[in-house]
């Protein structure tokens, strides 16, 4: 007798392991892919305008009340007039890079060039810093979609940090008191109807604050103009009534960054290196990160059926094989 | 008269002390901590947010703690009477392995004092794998300390509680094997969002199949590991017979680790991966060269009798899941953009100190709370 059911329970301990893990590979699908929010903002970031002035820098320090950044090496001589943050940081939510080659002769080039980039928050479409925060902390705004965060809510777990793709959300490490620091496409300011700081200030429109939609249109448009041709780059906000600037079409990569990369992002890229080459990650997939993880969860979880028929199973077996010892008064039921 | 005894016995011993000093740095590092910032004494950075603080203390560490959720699962779930003499230092190591688990998470999370926004239903976020990883081990910590509260009632000699509490103790261990199914699992799933952020060879969509079928290993070997070493440091017989049959089930849990963790790899094309060379490839050897260990010497079954290739295949075991959990969490994990990580000595310091601790606890215990099984003379 004992030994059937020894049989049995190896046996059906052993089935329900392969069907469980069979059944789980398969199920393991993602969800879909957020959609763009329906009055999504955005920017257009065209990497060939960017002059590298970093007028951007200094106008988001401002606007955001963050510290200037000095060098190491430059701590002797450098007193604050020259903000000198190499990448974005704990005091730095918007930094302008440069990609660098060989001789750097020509600008937009990608052997013996140079290119310039900006790195900021791109605002997914479908975050991974939203769907992994345990507190809500993280927020995408319903209908611009604009990330944004609130410490009130952040129990400083880094969890975005880690997740995000982009390696945006930063933390301070040098305070008791930290907290995550990033870039909220100057959501006050947009409040107020102004424009985020960094595309009011930019002198040429390479940054270009607008619709996401609107902007993937004017997107397309540059990409299907003829290298050389005279275009009308708009300044500041896409539709907005500033003056444009006027400039030749540069030889562009064939595609913009960020219309599919992730499932999108409303921050968008337009280079004439290839983008990897601007740190942006291109071997991506078109579904987001969050997607796949929310999908094993949501598997697991959904409407929390299997936890709870796991929770009676086990409720059920447990209290029969309590009134099992109960009966037979050699076991030794003292224990536990 | 119960089937449990206090072991009694000197509590100021050398080990002890020795243990005490550790545990004591590490409390010094944490006030630094506390005082001056994360920065101040761990190299943690944006690019490698979570250190060993998360990879070894928590994510090691209560996986090291699954022997009570283990053995639960054979005695409670399966009714298998005979392994009774190991559920109480089972559920002893996994308290505290919890409790210390919990607790580190304290030490590493930024903004700490608001830790109570995880229980409160307007910031809790179901979509996120570490809030369901945060409520169920603190649910799963009380769970333990519940379930090993008969212990504390059984020494003052409190009966009439000690009765009622037993009523109702059957659901206390459901519940305590079902928490530790979700989290450690879940425990796996957090590394899924970080795309190609982590190495092909640990990301998978399966790792909250690997991580739980490891974490039951885990269970298994640390059970395993303690009755051997608390048997041979107190001078007690060994429980060979049960150990014997414990280890025929880790020998096919194994196995079935295996064959789904390189059917896996196989089937995403990635197995290729194994043997480039890189250090990725070395640490992945390395982890599963431990995995294969165990299945080697467990095959004899004259193996599975001796005190001697039990604690080797416990170690090996301990090792590989441990290295898997490494592995996946910081060698696997490249965020790319220049950065770097190895753990400051004060990291590793606060480490020690925490399994240290971890140690004196169990020793003030089993020396002082009727634990460990009574020895027939």
């Amino acid at each position: 007798m004992a030994i059937n059911r020894r049989n049995f329970l190896k046996a059906a301990t052993g089935s329900a392991l392969t069907a469980i893990v069979a059944e789980e590979a398969q199920a393991f699908s993602p969800r879909e892919t957020k959609e763009l929010p329906p009055k999504a903002v955005g920017m257009l970031y065209d990497s060939t305008l960017c002059i590298g002035c970093k007028a951007c820098v200094a106008a988001c320090k401002q606007a955001n009340d963050q510290p200037l950044e000095i060098l190491e090496s430059q701590q002797g001589w450098n007193e604050g007039a020259w903000d000198s943050a190499i990448d974005i940081s704990a005091k730095t939510l918007n930094v302008i890079k440069a990609y660098t080659n060989g001789e750097m002769t020509q600008k937009d080039r990608e052997v013996d060039g140079y290119a310039f980039m900006k790195r900021h928050c791109l605002h997914c479409v479908d975050p991974s810093c939203v769907s992994v925060c345990p507190v809500s902390a993280m927020q995408k705004d319903p209908i611009t979609g604009v990330v944004t965060h609130n410490p009130d809510a952040c129990i400083g777990c880094r969890y975005c940090v880690v997740g995000c793709p982009f390696s945006v959300p930063q933390f301070d490490y040098e305070t008791p008191f930290p907290q995550i620091h990033k870039c909220q496409f100057c959501s006050h300011l947009q409040a107020q109807g102004k424009l985020p700081a960094c595309c009011d200030v930019c002198p040429t429109g390479a940054s270009l604050f607008g619709d996401v939609r609107e902007l993937k249109e004017e997107a397309k448009r540059r990409l299907g103009a003829e290298e050389g041709e005279v275009y009308e780059f708009p300044r500041g906000k896409l539709g907005g009534d500033r003056d444009s600037h006027t400039a030749q079409i540069p030889k562009y990569q064939k595609d913009f960054y960020g219309d599919t990369e992730l499932g999108g992002t409303q921050v968008m890229y337009l280079s004439g290196v290839p983008f990897d080459k601007l740190g942006l990650p291109t071997n991506v997939p078109d579904k987001s990160y969050a997607s796949i993880s929310e999908g094993i969860q949501h598997t697991l979880y959904k409407g929390m059926i299997a936890p709870l028929t796991l929770l009676s199973g086990l409720l059920f077996m447990a209290y029969r094989n309590r009134k099992h010892h109960d009966d037979d008064e050699q076991s030794p039921k003292e224990d536990l | 008269m119960s089937v449990h005894q206090p072991l009694g016995g000197k509590l100021l011993t050398t080990p002890f002390i020795i243990l005490s000093f550790f545990a004591l740095i590490g409390g010094v590092l944490m006030l630094e901590r506390f005082i001056f910032g994360l920065g101040a004494v761990s190299n943690l950075n944006n690019g490698y947010a979570w250190g060993i603080w998360i990879a070894i203390d928590v994510v090691i560490g209560t996986a090291f703690g699954c022997g009570g959720f283990v053995m639960a699962i054979l005695i409670y779930i399966f009714n298998k009477g005979e392994y009774h003499p190991l559920i109480r230092p089972a559920v002893m190591a996994s308290l505290f392995g919890y409790t210390l688990g919990g607790t580190a998470v304290m030490f590493d999370l930024g903004r700490y004092w608001q830790i109570y926004n995880v229980f409160l239903p307007w910031y809790g976020q179901l979509n996120s794998v570490m809030f369901e990883v945060a409520l169920c081990v603190t649910g799963y910590i009380i769970v333990l300390w519940i379930e090993f509260t008969p212990v504390f009632l059984e020494r003052l000699g409190i009966v009439g509680l000690r009765k009622k509490l037993e009523k109702f103790l059957f659901i206390i261990v459901a519940i305590g094997v079902l928490l530790p199914t979700m989290h450690q699992s879940s425990l796996g799933t957090l590394m899924v969002s970080m795309g190609f952020k982590l190495y092909p060879l640990w990301n998978t969509t399966l790792l909250p199949v690997i991580f739980l079928i490891t974490a039951i290993i885990m269970g298994y070997a640390i059970v395993t590991f303690e009755a051997l070493l608390s048997s041979a440091g107190f001078q007690r017989p060994y429980d060979t017979t049960i150990l014997n049959k414990i280890s025929g089930i880790t020998w096919i849990l194994l196995l079935v680790y295996l064959v789904i963790r390189f059917t896996d790899l196989i089937m995403r094309e990635q197995l290729g991966l194994v043997l480039v060379g890189d250090l990725n490839s070395i640490m992945f050897l390395l982890e599963n060269l431990f995995f294969v260990i165990p299945v080697v010497i467990l095959a004899s079954r004259a193996k599975r009798n001796s005190p001697y290739f039990l604690f080797i295949s416990a170690i090996s075991m301990l090792l590989a899941a441990s290295l898997l959990r490494i592995n996946t969490y910081l060698i696997g994990f490249n965020p790319g953009g220049g950065w770097s990580y190895f753990p400051s000595i004060a990291e590793i310091m606060v480490t020690v100190g925490i399994f240290s601790f971890e140690i004196m606890l169990y020793l003030i215990f089993v020396k002082t709370l009727p634990v460990l099984h009574r020895v027939e003379a």
